[in-house]
Formats: structure tokens, sequence, C-alpha cells
């Protein structure tokens, strides 16, 4: 699927040193079979891809498989059905763990998905690390799913929760940051990417500050690793969460990866079948890596789903989804800007396809109805982000995002729309 | 534009745009504050209340054309009405916006414009909030939530 060609964009200009590599879009929508239907009569512009993106068929015939042939349970069973399962799994824990950049296997953890990863981390480990005084670093571009596991953590051990800035292009404030730093942070969180302004974190220098203090860093990587892949190694990082349904692959599925010095020694916070060694009333003995935090059968067809969405997106290589989005993200930069009357909220230089804005006379929640009546799927709201709302003193904004499907076309559509909107409440 | 024209009619962009009782009577004795915590809007209702009639009734808030032109055209109907008479109102424009009843206008007056809202199941908590919150200030209570 990936292939170099020359650039045969119309705005051609940018030579390269180096090959292009280019996505061939038109074939990825075809391997997308959401993206075939009409929308009240309309093109379906699918621009919701940070909410969730569609699933390509190769991740529905994965979860279609695995219920239509395997259907067992996982582990401990001698049978057939039950052996082709577990090898399935494990199988996808090996793909997510590779694409993740991780050099062993055991240290990746299938959860339900970032949020789910985060509270783990919150939960197994920051409770058993955190005493009164402690400080927990986040960002306030957060989505809630960063802060309210850390608040809970928080208010249970008497640690203070620690916001770093954000400037008003949307960034994180570095020196802002290493600033909030202090003897007592044990642990700094933050996205990859913000989900509500695109903008990309410097996690490799964040990661340095933070060890630089002896705290342990996070990541929500929800955003980043569609968009970004993941190099847990290259970013230095401890614990990166990400979710399969932001990545292609199914709902209710996600994958942590922790540092395995730090996640081995880590006790289990749930309790159940699956994660023990042996059980007697007296005394219970914990499973190893990674069994131990995956208690109660998994979601053996979520987890295969995601399996078969890191590999479609293992083939067509994150250096070509990079350069199809740079391209776009300069599109859409560029033809939101001509719109009278719009205000782009979070300009970060480093970002992705991620827009979000107001309009004057226009609430992003008309706009969000006026634009699906024309087959444009975009969100409006907080986007789980209430305090970076603050930050900016809007109460919602619209917001449009991009994925691997995504063309000039979705933006044109949006542009258009965005003027029948406004013509409307002229 | 005609079937974007059926929720967005004239009277409800008109309303969102200029919401009539934009500010709070004189000496309201009763208020309460709405909030939509899907989306994030918020608006205060405050009223001046005699007896079991509301005399008085505006508000001050932010909120999309749908939740903006309902408080504006609530506020216009409810002056001089009695609690009853806005119970039954509002269950009456509830039915409507959920699609439960079909929008008269003999019935329902100016309101009869939010009949649009039924083919939208994700802005009817929109065109309730006011009424919600009205309701809530009428009952003595600080809040109103449309979880």
């Amino acid at each position: 699927m990936t292939q170099s060609r020359p650039s045969t964009t119309s705005e051609g200009a940018t030579a390269s040193s180096s090959p292009r590599v280019e996505l061939d879009v038109e074939r990825i929508r075809s391997d997308f079979p959401a993206l075939g239907q009409r929308v009240h009569g309309h093109r379906l512009a699918y621009l919701d891809s940070a909410a969730s993106a569609l699933k390509p068929q190769s991740v529905i015939d994965a979860v279609v498989k695995n219920y239509s042939e395997d259907g067992a349970n996982v582990h401990r069973g001698v049978h057939w059905l039950s052996q082709r399962a577990t090898t399935a799994l494990e199988a996808a824990r090996e793909k997510v763990a590779k694409f993740m950049g991780s050099a062993t296997v055991e240290n990746v953890v299938f959860t339900r998905g970032t949020t789910d990863g985060i509270n783990l981390v919150a939960n197994a480990y920051g409770a058993a690390n955190l005493s009164a005084g402690d400080e927990v670093l986040i960002s306030h571009l957060e989505h809630h799913s960063n802060i309210v596991p850390w608040q809970q953590v928080c208010e249970r051990t008497g640690a203070r929760l620690v916001i770093a800035p954000v400037t008003d292009s949307g960034e994180l404030d570095v020196d802002g940051f290493e600033r909030k730093l202090s003897e007592r942070t044990k642990i700094v969180s933050v996205a990859h990417v913000s989900n509500t302004l695109g903008t990309i974190l410097p996690l490799a220098r964040i990661a340095d500050l933070a060890h630089a203090r002896g705290a342990v860093m996070v990541v929500d990587g929800a955003q980043g690793a569609p968009h970004l892949g993941v190099d847990v190694q290259a970013l230095g990082v401890d614990f990166y969460a990400m979710s399969g349904h932001k990545l292609y692959g199914p709902n209710g599925i996600g994958a942590l990866w922790g540092e395995k010095s730090i996640f081995e020694k880590m006790a289990p916070y749930q309790g159940g079948g699956g994660m023990i060694r042996t059980v007697s009333f007296e005394k219970t003995t914990y499973a190893g890596l990674p069994e131990r935090f995956e208690a109660g059968t998994p979601n053996i067809a979520g987890a295969i789903g995601l399996g078969a969405a890191v590999d479609y997106l293992t083939n067509i290589g994150f250096a070509a989804v990079a350069a199809h989005e740079k391209e776009l993200v300069r599109y859409g930069t560029k033809a939101l800007a001509a719109i009278p009357g719009l205000r782009p909220i979070g300009t970060a230089k480093e970002k992705v396809g991620v827009f979000s804005f107001l309009l004057e006379n226009v609430h992003p929640h008309d706009l969000g109805t006026i634009l699906d009546k024309r087959g444009v799927a975009i969100r409006a709201g907080h986007h789980c982000t209430q305090p970076l709302m603050k930050r900016f003193g809007v109460p919602a904004t619209a917001r449009a995002s991009l994925g691997i499907y995504s063309t000039r076309s979705d933006i044109d559509q949006l542009v258009g729309a965005i003027r029948e909107a406004q013509e409307m409440f002229s | 534009m005609d079937d974007l024209r059926e929720l967005y009619q004239e009277v409800i962009l008109d309303h969102g745009k200029n919401p009539r009782n934009f500010a709070f009577p004189d000496a309201s004795n009763c208020e309460a504050d709405g909030y939509n915590p899907l989306c994030g809007d918020q608006l205060t209702v405050k009223a001046r209340v005699e007896g079991d009639v509301v005399l008085d009734v505006g508000f001050q808030g932010q909120g999309c054309a749908i939740s903006t032109a309902a408080a504006s055209t609530m506020t216009e109907w409810a002056k001089g009405k009695t609690r009853s008479q806005i119970d039954e109102m509002f269950e009456l424009f509830h039915s409507v916006v959920t699609g439960k009843k079909d929008a008269d206008e003999d019935e329902l007056g100016k309101l009869a414009v939010f009949g649009g809202v039924a083919e939208y199941p994700m802005r009817v908590k929109c065109a309730t909030l006011a009424w919600h919150t009205l309701e809530a200030a009428l009952a003595g209570k600080k809040e109103a939530s449309t979880e």
C-alpha cells in the first residue's frame, strides 16, 4: 500500500530530496466500508476520527472470524477452539508490543482503552507510591481521562495535583512545566497529542525533565498513537496508554505499555480470574506480567481486532500517514483561515489534523447539526477538556479531525457547509 | 436549505440572535441555574413570583440558537402564567420536542416552532434546558440539569 512516486498534488512545488512517500488514499478509502454510505443524501465527510476512527474491513473481518470460528475462552483451555483463540490473542499482543516499540511482549497489558490504562497506573502505581505532600504534574490541555484518575488518587493519598500551563497557541509551555516540577513531583502524566487542539507535545523532552526529578512519566496516547505511531523507547517514557477505537480498531479495547522494571513490581489493583498463580482462602499469589493486570476474561475479539488494526497501519507506514496528514493540515488550516469570522483554537506549530474553531454568530452545536445535514460529521462541545475550554474562555468549540482516509474533498465539503451555516445565521 | 429550515425556523433564528428577556427582572424572588453537561450550555433563570403567578421572568447565559430561542420564547410566554399553567405547557412542549405529539399552533402558539426539534433527538436537551431551569426555580431548587 505504501508507494513512492513524485508528488501529484496541485501544489506539487514541495520538492524534497528524499523520495516522497504517499498514501494511496482512494485505495485506503475503499478499505473502509463505512465511507461508502451517504448521509442525508450527501457524500459522507467523516471528520470525527479524534472521537472514533472508522474501521477497515480487515479489522472487522478479524473480529468476525474470532466470534465465528473460535469464540471460546482463552488460556487453560485444552480444547482446539480455546487453543486457537489463545494463540490469536497472544499473537495480537505481540503485534501491539511491536507497534509500540516495546522490546518485550509481557509488559503490554490489554485494557478497555486509554482511560482504563491511566486508571490502572493511577491506582496500581500512584496509590502505592504517593503520599501526602507528593505531587502529580499534568498539563492544562489534558482530557478528563488524564485528570480525574489523578484527582481521585490524590484525594486518597493526600498528594497534590499540579497543572503545567499552556500557551495561547495551545502548546505546552515547557518552561512553565519545568517550573512546576519539584522534588515532590512523583508522577508526570501528559497527552502525546491534545485531542482538542491537535498539539503534539515534546514527550522526549518532558520525559527527560521528569526523570531528572525522579518522577515516573505516564502518557495518554489516545491521540498520539493513531497520528504519530508509538516508539516507547525513543520517547523514553514509563507508561503509554492507548485505545483501539482511535487506532482504526474495535471499541472497548486498548493497550497499556509499562517500563518492565516498574510494571513488574506493581501489585494488581483488580482481582479475579486469570490474574492469579494460586488461590486459597488464606492467601493468593499473583501471576506475573501481563496476566496480573488482566483480571477476568479479556476482550478477546477486541484484542485480535486491535492486532489487525496495527497490522493495517504498519503496512501503510507512519511516514506515509504523516506526509498525507501534513499536507491536509496545511490545506485545511488555509481553507479555514479564509472563512471570515472563524477563530481557530489551537495553532501550535507542531500539530496533527485536529481543527478546533469557533464561528462568529454560529454556536458549535448549531453548526454540528447543520454540517451533519450536509454529510459532514464533526464534533461540537468541550471534548472532555473543560479546564482547557476555560483556559481559552470558550464554553465549547467545533472540532473537525482527520484520519488516514481524509481527503481535500472532506475539507472542501466542510468549508462549503460552514459557509451555508453562516448564511443561515447571518 | 429547506430541510434545515424545519429546525431553524425564522422565529428560532430571530430569538436565538436577539433573545427577549435577556436580563434579570427587578426584584426577582426565585432563580435557578440550568446546566447541560453534554455541551456545557449554561443559563440562569430568575423570576418574580407573587402567589402562584409569574409576574416577570428573564434569563442570562450562553447556549446554542435552539436553547437560547427556547429560553427567550419561554420567558415571553410565561409572564402572567400560573405555576400549573407552566407545568402543563412544559409537559406539552416536552411531548412535542420528543416527537410524542405533533406541534399544534392552537395549543402552543409561538412555541410550536420547536416542533422541528423532534427530528433531532440530540437537540431535545437544548430545547428543554430553560424549561427545566424555570421549573427548578419555581420549585425552590437551585439547579437544574438536563442529565
